[in-house]
């Protein structure tokens, strides 16, 4: 694992934590989101939060595809897959998630027909395989996913399927981060912007966020020292009264992103006047929809969806975590009726999702931890 | 599913140019290509892949500390993985 010890070094992290605390002013608070549930992932894994000072703060933000899907969506999906023929496909990543009668593999157990797929193509396959039934993708996820639907959706154009559909539920990073921006609720310095979603759309759509809103953006890579390293840039930014957008995962995020990646999405799919956010509501112009183009593959139009609203359960505290106005660690059933094994809400679902990784890594908040940690940096 | 999976391009499909057989972590399926058409990838190459699609290339050291990351994930990234050794694209 050569490669992977130059991401790693344990001196350069130490090094690293040292620019950071000789950059914050004293007596100045720090608060940098990271958008990206990988993110959120590595920090806590890493115990990254224990290098950094006092007055920094790691918020966490709403980039884990799951665990944003409102529990009404949920019930569509079970709506769909409960009409007759119908062979629902999914990712794995939903098949856990609750809807207020139960998830997908609660579903699943009673005889509903839904199938675990790996990508939408295998979904296609799935219905050139069942010509008597219907097939509806469950598209989900942001911008690293929604090319994939798109490209399969042209490829069921192309063969002229008639039995396949998608359910889409795709949404757009941009409209969440501007909907946190303006939130009243969170004052935040800075982003650490996501890594595989900036593979699609590149570093420019963050640029309003630098020019209009006066905060430093860095899209990181997934690694410790990515982190620390973008860490360390925002600070640079603030402390130099720059904001600007930089790009550390240059290694992988071209500036412009994937044009051809943005071009089928732009073929197959429109942007929804408005969609809803578990924990963050409504925003504007944040999903995508399949465009009438393509009106044949669009799940809403070919079957009734319910579209009843239903309110989280009052327990469940997941939308002040997306927003980071709470931590995992604070929410009322987080690790007693809330866990992995039994998610109350979609934060518990996805390793992606901050509370499972609190969860996972136990950490409960960085003063309890700080002597128990075993900084896992450096070790191969 | 949001992120990426490294793997190495074995062979591309002779009479599919926009798919390509690869090798992740062992396990050897077929994948679409057809995201990368400006810069298509040649055998030995890696790219990161999003649910059966290639959507970036990427150097061997990324892949492996891509490939660190993931594993570090625990159950979700054998999930995933089971989930492509089931996956049949074509």
């Amino acid at each position: 694992m050569k490669f992977v010890d130059e991401f790693r070094d344990a001196d350069t992290a130490h090094a690293l934590a040292a620019k950071i605390a000789a950059l914050c002013e004293p007596g100045r608070q720090y608060k940098l989101m990271e958008v990206c549930g990988g993110h959120t992932h590595t920090i806590y894994k890493h115990g990254l939060e224990d290098y950094l000072p006092e007055s920094v703060t790691l918020v966490h933000g709403p980039g884990c595809p799951v665990c944003v899907i409102p529990m009404g969506r949920v019930d569509d999906a079970m709506a769909l897959a409960s009409e007759p023929d119908v062979i629902m496909t999914s990712f794995g990543d939903m098949m856990r998630v609750p809807g207020s009668n139960g998830s997908f593999f609660d579903a699943k157990a009673a005889g509903t027909d839904i199938r675990m797929v790996y990508s939408p193509l295998d979904s296609l396959k799935i219905a050139r395989n069942n010509p008597d039934k219907r097939v509806v993708f469950m598209a989900i996820g942001f911008e690293t996913t929604a090319p994939s639907t798109a490209m399969t959706i042209m490829r069921a154009a192309q063969e002229n399927l008639q039995n396949f559909s998608v359910f889409c539920n795709h949404v757009t990073i941009i409209p969440a981060i501007k909907a946190i921006l303006d939130s009243p609720d969170l004052r935040l310095d800075g982003f650490i912007g996501p890594g595989h979603v900036s593979t699609v759309i590149g570093c420019r759509p963050y640029e309003f966020v630098a020019r209009d809103y006066g905060k430093p953006v860095v899209t990181a890579g997934f690694e410790p020292l990515d982190i620390l390293q973008s860490i360390y840039m925002l600070l640079l930014q603030l402390s130099e009264g720059r904001s600007e957008v930089e790009n550390q995962y240059s290694r992988v995020v071209p500036w412009d992103g994937n044009p051809t990646a943005l071009k089928v999405i732009g073929e197959t799919m429109q942007l929804r006047p408005y969609f809803e956010w578990r924990g963050l509501g409504f925003i504007s112009h944040s999903a995508l929809s399949v465009r009438e183009k393509y009106a044949q593959f669009d799940a809403e139009l070919l079957f009734h969806v319910p579209g009843v609203r239903v309110a989280d359960p009052k327990a469940c505290q997941c939308g002040e975590v997306l927003k980071g106005v709470l931590k995992p660690w604070e929410c009322k059933v987080f690790g007693t009726a809330c866990t992995p094994e039994t998610p109350i809400g979609t934060c518990m679902v996805s390793p992606e999702g901050a509370c499972a990784a609190y969860y996972n890594y136990g950490r409960m908040n960085r003063h309890r931890v700080k002597e128990a940690v075993t900084i896992q940096v450096g070790r191969p | 599913m949001c992120l990426g999976i490294p793997g190495e391009v074995i062979e591309l499909l002779p009479d599919q140019p926009d798919l390509a057989r690869v090798d992740v972590s062992g396990v050897r399926r077929v994948i679409n290509i057809g995201l990368l058409t400006d810069d298509p990838p040649v055998p030995g190459e890696w790219v990161l892949i999003h649910v059966g699609f290639a959507l970036s290339k990427i150097d061997e050291a990324e892949a492996a500390a891509a490939l660190q990351f993931l594993e570090g994930i625990g159950q979700a990234y054998a999930d995933e993985l089971e989930a492509l050794a089931e996956s049949r694209i074509e």
